[in-house]
C-alpha cells in the first residue's frame, strides 16, 4: 500500500512519564499502517524551513470510517521534538505515512521476546496487539536508564504473558541493561521470535544475544533522515549478507531490519555469532 | 488568457520548466508512488558514476536555518545497474530524463557520456561538476575554469545528447566558469550546486556531519541562486539556464525565470513534500496566469531590472 499525505488534527497530546505522546487524527494513514513503520511529521506552516521527524508508530484506532487515528510517543531533544511537544489539540501535522518496512509476524502462531529501550518501546504495543490477534505468546522486556523513562510498563504487563523490566540505575526493575536477562528469558519462554526497538548500541547486543541463541530477530533502526521516501540517501546503514555490504536506506529496507543482515561490525559493535 | 507550461530547454520540450534536481529525488523510481513521472517538467537523476559508490559515513544530514546541509557523497549504483535497472524504469513511465553524471577525471566523465548515449529515454545530460563532497576539491571541476572546460568537451565529442553543466556558486567569478564551459560547447548551464557549509555540535564540540563539511541546500541559498542566474544571463544571454536553489513554491519558481533562467528545479523542498516538483508547477502556472503571462518564457522580458 502507498504512503500518503495527510493533514492531521492533533486529537491529544499528553505526557507519559519523562515523554509526550501525541495522537493525530490520520484515517488514511491508521488505515494501512503495520506495525514497525513510522509517520514523518512536520509542524505547522513554519516559514524557517524546518525538516520532518520521523517517529515510528505507538499505537493506531481503526474504528472504521474516518475516525483512524495514530498515536506516537517522542523524547523532547530539539528544537523539532519541543515545536511538536508544544502542539494542542486542533493544531494541524503535516504527516507522511504510513512509511517503511514492517516487522514479519510469525507465519503460524509462536512464542515472540519483544524487547524494548526507553521510548523506543513505543512501536512493539502496536506490534504486541497485532502478535497476540495471531495467537502468539508474547513477552515483554524493557529497559530504560530510569524509572521514568520506562514506557507503559503496566500496559505491557497486561499485554504480554510475563514482563521484565531493567533500569541502569536500579530505580525500577533489576538494576543492569536489557540484554541481561535475555539468554534466560530466550530458554525460559521458548520464543522463537525476538523483536526490538530502542538504541544502536542495544539493537547491537539484542541482535548478537539473539544469533548465538539461534533465534529469529528483527530490529526497528532509529536513524537520523531527511525525506522519509528514499530520495535522500541520509539515513543509511551498512547491510548483507556478503562483502562489500550496502548502504540501505532504513526509510525503504527499514525501518525493520533483520538483526542478521546489519553489519555491526562496521557500525563498532562486535560481529554476531550465530548459533552451531 | 490560457497559460503553456510547455518549455524549450537546450531544444527539448518539457511539460514543466519544472524538474526534479539531482539528489533529491532519489533515481526517480521511489517517487512513482507520490508523483505522476511523466508529467513532471523532467528528473535530474542522483548523480551516476562509472562504478558504485557507497557514500559518506553517517550522520549525512544536518538541519540549519531555512535549510540543511547533506554530505551524502554520491551514493549510487554505477552506471551499469542505473541503466539496468532505474533508467530503464524512467523511460518505461515516460519521464523526461536528464541523467546526471559525476567522474573523478574528464575522461570518466567522457566514458560515462559514451554509455548513455544512445541510451533510451535519457533527454540531457548533466555534469555534476560541483559536488562538494568528494574527496578532494581537485574534483570540484567548477572552481577553475580550464578543468571544467576540459569535462565538457570530453563529454561533448562522446554524446550527441544536449549537455548542461552544472556549476557552483563558492567561486570568486562564476562568469568565467560559465563562459569557459559554453565556449567548450556546453549547451546549458545549471545553477547552482549546494554551497560549501560546515555545522557544529557545541554540546559535543564536534562537527554535526561525519564528513565534517557538506553541502548547503533550501531556501537559504535561494537568494544566492537568483542572484547566480542573473549574473550569469546577463553576461551570457541566450544561454538555456536551470536555476535551482531553495525553490518550494511556485513564487520561488518564478524568481528564478524572471531574472532568467529557462527551468528551475527542485531540491530539497522533495525532502518536505514528495509532491513538491509538481506543486511548484501549479503554483507557476497560477503565478503566470496571474501576471498575465502566457508562458515561463515570458518572464524574462518582464522583468524590470530597475527598482
Amino acid at each position: 500500500m502507498s504512503p500518503v499525505r495527510e493533514l492531521c488534527e492533533v486529537l491529544e497530546r499528553r505526557r507519559v512519564g519523562e515523554y509526550q505522546a501525541l495522537t493525530l487524527a490520520a484515517p488514511q494513514i491508521a488505515a494501512t499502517a503495520r506495525p514497525g513503520q513510522f509517520v514523518h511529521l512536520l509542524a505547522g506552516e513554519d516559514r524557517s524551513f524546518p525538516l520532518r521527524r520521523p517517529f515510528s508508530i505507538h499505537r493506531i484506532e481503526r474504528p472504521g470510517g474516518p475516525g483512524g487515528s495514530v498515536e506516537v510517543v517522542f523524547d523532547v531533544v530539539g528544537a523539532g521534538t519541543r515545536a511538536l511537544a508544544g502542539l494542542r489539540p486542533h493544531d494541524v501535522v503535516d504527516a507522511l505515512g504510513p512509511l517503511g518496512r514492517a516487522f514479519d509476524p510469525p507465519e503460524t502462531p509462536a512464542g515472540c521476546l519483544l524487547v524494548g529501550g526507553g521510548y523506543g518501546t513505543a512501536p512493539l504495543f502496536f506490534l504486541a496487539t497485532e502478535l497476540r490477534a495471531r495467537r502468539c505468546r508474547v513477552d515483554f522486556v524493557i529497559g530504560a536508564a530510569t524509572a521514568g523513562r520506562l514506557l507503559h510498563a503496566m500496559e505491557a504487563e497486561r499485554l504480554g504473558h510475563s514482563l521484565t523490566v531493567t533500569t541502569d540505575d536500579g530505580s525500577a526493575g533489576r538494576r543492569g541493561l536489557v540484554t541481561d536477562p535475555l539468554p534466560e528469558l530466550l530458554a525460559g519462554t521458548g520464543a522463537e521470535r525476538v523483536y526490538a526497538c530502542g538504541p544502536m548500541p542495544m539493537l547491537a547486543a539484542v541482535s548478537r544475544v539473539a544469533a548465538a541463541a539461534g533465534v529469529a530477530c528483527q530490529v526497528a533502526v532509529e536513524e537520523q533522515m531527511a525525506c522519509g521516501t528514499g530520495i535522500c540517501f541520509s539515513c543509511v546503514l551498512p547491510v548483507g549478507p556478503g562483502t562489500p555490504t550496502r548502504m540501505a536506506r532504513s526509510c525503504l529496507e527499514g525501518p525493520v531490519f533483520d538483526g542478521a543482515a546489519i553489519a555491526w561490525a562496521e557500525l563498532g559493535y562486535p560481529e554476531l555469532e550465530p548459533a552451531g | 488568457m490560457t497559460v503553456d507550461l510547455s518549455a524549450d530547454l537546450c531544444g527539448v520540450r518539457l511539460r514543466t520548466p519544472v524538474l526534479a534536481a539531482s539528489g533529491c529525488f532519489g533515481f526517480g523510481r521511489e517517487m512513482a508512488g507520490w508523483v505522476d513521472l511523466a508529467a513532471l517538467g523532467g528528473i535530474v537523476t542522483k548523480s551516476v558514476s562509472l562504478e558504485p559508490r557507497r557514500g559518506r559515513p553517517t550522520p549525512r544530514v544536518a538541519e540549519t536555518p531555512s535549510g540543511m546541509l547533506n554530505a551524502i557523497g554520491l551514493q549510487n549504483p554505477g552506471v551499469e545497474a542505473f541503466c539496468a535497472g532505474d533508467l530503464r524504469f524512467l523511460a518505461d513511465a515516460g519521464a523526461t530524463v536528464v541523467a546526471s553524471l559525476v567522474g573523478r577525471t574528464p575522461g570518466e566523465f567522457g566514458q560515462l557520456a559514451d554509455r548513455l548515449d544512445g541510451e533510451p529515454g535519457v533527454a540531457l545530460v548533466e555534469l555534476n561538476l560541483s559536488c562538494p563532497n568528494v574527496e578532494h576539491r581537485g574534483e570540484v571541476f567548477a572552481t577553475d575554469p580550464a578543468a571544467a572546460a576540459e569535462v565538457v568537451r570530453a563529454v561533448k565529442q562522446a554524446t550527441s545528447t544536449p549537455v548542461l553543466a552544472k556549476l557552483t556558486a563558492d567561486v570568486t567569478d562564476l562568469v568565467a566558469v560559465a563562459r569557459a564551459v559554453v565556449d567548450a560547447g556546453a549547451d546549458g548551464l545549471t545553477l547552482i550546486n549546494t554551497l560549501l557549509g560546515m555545522a557544529v555540535d557545541v554540546g559535543r564540540r564536534r562537527p554535526r556531519l561525519a564528513a565534517v563539511t557538506g553541502g548547503l541546500s533550501g531556501p537559504a541559498i535561494r537568494p544566492v541562486a537568483v542572484r547566480c542566474v542573473w549574473q550569469v544571463a546577463q553576461a551570457l544571454p541566450g544561454v538555456p539556464i536551470v536555476g535551482t536553489g531553495g525553490v518550494v513554491t511556485g513564487e520561488d519558481a518564478a524568481e528564478l525565470l524572471l531574472v532568467g533562467a529557462t527551468a528551475v528545479a527542485v531540491g530539497t523542498g522533495s525532502f518536505l513534500n514528495p509532491r513538491a516538483v509538481v506543486e511548484v508547477a501549479e503554483g507557476l502556472e497560477r503565478y503566470l496566469d496571474a501576471q498575465g503571462a502566457g508562458s515561463p518564457a515570458e518572464l524574462p522580458a518582464m522583468f524590470k531590472a530597475e527598482r
